[in-house]
């Protein structure tokens, strides 16, 4: 099962809700998605702000190819509700949900969202959730969140605050959250989602930003957060596919058209059989090469 | 003043005449003069044989001033290398209102921030004109605000050293700041603690003044070395002051590449383009400012010619430590260092052998027999404002007030094969690009690609280069679309009011007139 468009969502760049100047270059900075922020980047006494700004900026500006993801304040909180209320008819391609614990706070966020979309005549499920897991609890339900709510686009997991419910340090190699990350990519791979990995806070260290994406995408991670514009480039660089894997995806790719011309459906590529879900890593794969800038046999 | 004026070949209305100034030729294209059958004749000043001497310092720079000659109604120049750093400019006018000279027409290489003296200058009537190429703070409000009575004169590096050289423009007294200075007038930038690095605005002034007074607060035994950038023959004085500068004010440490994300997205793009341009191969010849993305940009070219093993020709321009690291690291045979932008570059300027001091003339005079910015492939420009016929205005500010240099920004964008314009897209919200800038500097003609974050716009003139950027993905788009876009965010901006009166004219380097300024209302 995969529920998953062939967007690319190899970076997600947070955006604090209350900056109008980063806000209106979404755009240019090169991520494939922003996160526009009304939670942890925003105090308590900005919060209305914000939201006035990022609804405002999703109606009126112009994001380009850019993915548009709000993270709202999560359900624990008095604002959960309010950040529904004004950000979903504003038409985000996404909203990003904090503190998920549990299939019943996506079930919650889900019957909101569903009464808004249907009151401001928008296509039910159009509006997708990232749900932020960042507790014990959440990465021990995470299959159980993962498959709550067709809505559910992906998996992320919430590193800083993880790390404090479990009372351990953060380091630089990020060892201490592999069990957690590993069961976050598992889930949301099982349930046929995105699964996005959290950010790497020191946006000086570009060459620990750069061990930590490559482990992301070793681990299978679809996406990585960014909290500053120079890390994009970084990440976008760990996702950049190796010649030799674009190489043989160009030929399962083209053996997969020829078989389909030939009216076969058997895939033969290099001698050998591949069915329906290598073609498509094939395809993704390539699909993450053109973004690198390779050169790719298109179809 | 009221001035009859003609529109040149870009549409601007400028005088042919100007009362106490004389007669101007109107701008007919950047290579109008340029195609080797125009000739020029130098004009001709008498000069005082010296009587020789083997101690020229004077007791004070008093005393200096008062055997050099200077009197009321002359020209004094300085240079700028000492940028916010320094203090002669200054000290020489005080000077001068103290000894009762007046209606001094100032011919500085440049003026900055440090030098909102001469604004009070103006008004109790020590300076009454004004030669330079650029103007900032209060001076340019006063320019702006209509105080000078005779409009100011703005000019470009390289047109400033053809102006000396042809004798439009005739300096009777340059002041000229020494961070190392010897009894007979040999004198240096690389050296002392208010070092600046090159020299090459003041060797032309040397050259060409009246008279010479080397100004240093650094003398050192006889015969300075191991490097001397303007000769004894050529100084009439020295004198000795308790400091020329402030040290921390000239260059603080290498420049940085700037973390800016809007900034860094148009350094990347503007790599971008050069890249698709192919020009970059062994051989090539690079300029870049040290503000702003230029630095980033450099970065990229850094970083590609070491993958791609590419070793260029040589730098030229306002010099950067991180152009000189390039230079060490073999990226390049040579710089040629008009003006140094850091600290770290005097020491290698003094270390290096291929790290060469040029002055001004040799850098961009399009008179004389083969300046460098002829010679170059790329250069990469700031701007504070652009418009859709690509001219370029690096004067004046939204407001209409002056508040920048023409520097060597219209030298290099015509000598150069690609000349690239980095911009963003908006300041303060005002949008950057223009239906028409306030003040050409840079003939649109001369521009081949403007680089926003928001996008590329190139030149229809370069349908070549349209072709590559194309090619390699970069986001190109036509002018005006950009413009709309932009305005999209911002909305178009009233326009700011002026009056008819002309408070400065900006000769291109070929010296036709090529825009005034006008007073803001």
């Amino acid at each position: 099962m995969n529920r998953i468009d062939g967007r690319p969502r190899r970076s997600l760049l947070y955006i604090p809700g209350n900056n109008p100047g980063m806000i209106q270059n979404c755009a240019i900075y090169g991520s494939d998605g922003v996160l526009l922020d009304l939670e942890d980047s925003i105090s308590v006494t900005e919060k209305d702000a914000a939201r006035k700004l990022v609804k405002h900026a999703l109606k009126t500006l112009d994001f380009g190819s850019v993915e548009r993801v709000v993270r709202i304040n999560g359900r624990d909180t008095p604002f959960f509700e309010r950040d529904l209320e004004e950000i979903i008819p504003a038409r985000p391609d996404a909203v990003r949900i904090p503190k998920i614990d549990s299939p019943d706070d996506i079930r919650a966020a889900d019957d909101i969202i569903t009464r808004l979309e249907e009151e401001n005549g928008m296509e039910r499920g159009f509006v997708r959730i990232h749900a932020m897991l960042e507790t014990a609890r959440a990465i021990v339900n995470a299959s159980a969140i993962a498959s709550s709510s067709p809505r559910i686009l992906g998996l992320t997991i919430g590193g800083q605050d993880l790390a404090a419910d479990l009372g351990i340090k953060i380091t630089k190699e990020g060892l201490e959250m592999l069990y957690a990350r590993s069961a976050v990519v598992l889930a949301a791979k099982a349930a046929g989602l995105l699964a996005f990995d959290t950010v790497y806070t020191d946006i000086d260290d570009l060459e620990g930003l750069r061990e930590q994406a490559a482990m992301s995408v070793a681990l299978g991670f679809s996406g990585k957060a960014a909290v500053h514009p120079s890390q994009i480039a970084v990440i976008h660089e760990a996702f950049r596919p190796e010649e030799k894997d674009v190489r043989k995806a160009e030929r399962i790719v083209r053996g997969a058209r020829e078989a389909e011309e030939r009216g076969l459906g058997v895939v033969a590529v290099d001698g050998r059989m591949v069915d329906a879900p290598v073609v498509a890593q094939a395809r993704r794969t390539l699909e993450l090469a053109r973004l690198a800038g390779m050169e790719v046999e298109t179809e | 003043m009221k001035i009859e004026t003609v529109k040149n070949t870009i549409g601007r209305e400028v005088p042919v005449l100007v009362p106490g100034l004389g007669e101007f030729t109107p701008f007919a294209g950047p290579y109008a003069r340029l195609g080797g059958d125009y000739t020029w004749t130098p004009r001709l000043f008498p000069r005082k044989v010296p009587a020789p001497s083997t101690d020229k310092v004077a007791e004070s720079l008093e005393e200096a001033v008062r055997r050099s000659g200077l009197a009321s109604g002359m020209t004094i120049s300085f240079h700028h290398h000492m940028r916010n750093g320094d203090s002669l400019v200054c000290q020489v006018l005080f000077l001068l209102e103290k000894m009762g000279i007046r209606n001094i027409t100032l011919a500085p290489s440049s003026l900055g921030d440090c030098h909102d003296c001469v604004a009070e200058m103006v008004r109790k009537g020590v300076v009454t004109r004004l030669n330079t190429s650029g103007v900032r703070g209060e001076v340019g409000r006063a320019v702006s605000g209509g105080m000078f009575e005779v409009p100011v004169m703005i000019r470009s590096h390289g047109g400033r050293a053809r102006a000396i050289e042809e004798g439009s423009l005739h300096i009777h007294v340059a002041f000229l700041a020494a961070p190392a200075c010897d009894r007979l007038g040999n004198f240096t930038g690389s050296s002392g603690k208010t070092a600046c690095g090159s020299m090459g605005y003041a060797m032309v002034d040397a050259r060409y003044a009246d008279h010479v007074i080397a100004v240093t607060d650094n003398l050192v035994d006889y015969p300075l070395a191991p490097r001397i950038s303007v000769p004894q023959y050529l100084v009439d004085q020295v004198a000795v002051v308790d400091s020329i500068g402030d040290p921390s004010k000239i260059a603080s440490g290498a420049a940085r590449v700037t973390r800016d994300p809007v900034q860094l997205r148009i350094a990347e793009l503007a790599f971008g383009l050069i890249r698709a341009s192919g020009m970059l191969k062994n051989g090539c010849s690079f300029q870049t400012g040290g503000g702003g993305p230029s630095l980033a940009v450099a970065r990229y070219v850094k970083e590609y010619m070491k993958e791609k093993a590419v070793r260029g020709s040589y730098c030229i321009g306002g010099i950067t430590g991180y152009m000189a690291d390039m230079l060490r690291e073999g990226l390049f045979t040579a710089l040629f260092d008009v003006q140094s932008f850091d600290a770290a570059v005097t020491t290698s300027m003094a270390g290096n052998p291929y790290h060469m001091e040029v002055d001004v003339s040799c850098y961009a005079n399009p008179f004389n027999k083969g300046c460098l910015v002829n010679d170059l492939d790329v250069v990469v420009l700031a701007a504070l404002d652009v418009d859709t016929d690509f001219n370029v205005d690096v004067l004046t500010g939204h407001d209409g007030i002056l508040r920048g240099a023409s520097g060597g920004h219209s030298d290099t964008a015509a000598g150069a094969k690609l000349s690239v314009i980095t911009i963003p897209s908006m300041r303060n919200g005002v949008p950057s690009i223009r239906e028409r800038v306030q003040t050409v500097v840079t003939p649109g003609e001369t521009v081949d690609a403007i680089v926003t974050e928001r996008g590329i716009a190139i030149n229809p003139r370069r349908e070549d280069l349209r072709k590559a950027a194309l090619d390699a993905g970069l986001p190109v788009k036509d002018i005006r679309q950009l413009k709309a876009e932009i305005e999209k965010i911002t909305g178009i901006p009233d326009e700011v009011r002026f009056s008819d009166e002309i408070v400065g004219l900006v000769e291109y380097r070929d010296g036709t007139i090529i825009d005034t300024i006008r007073k803001v209302l």
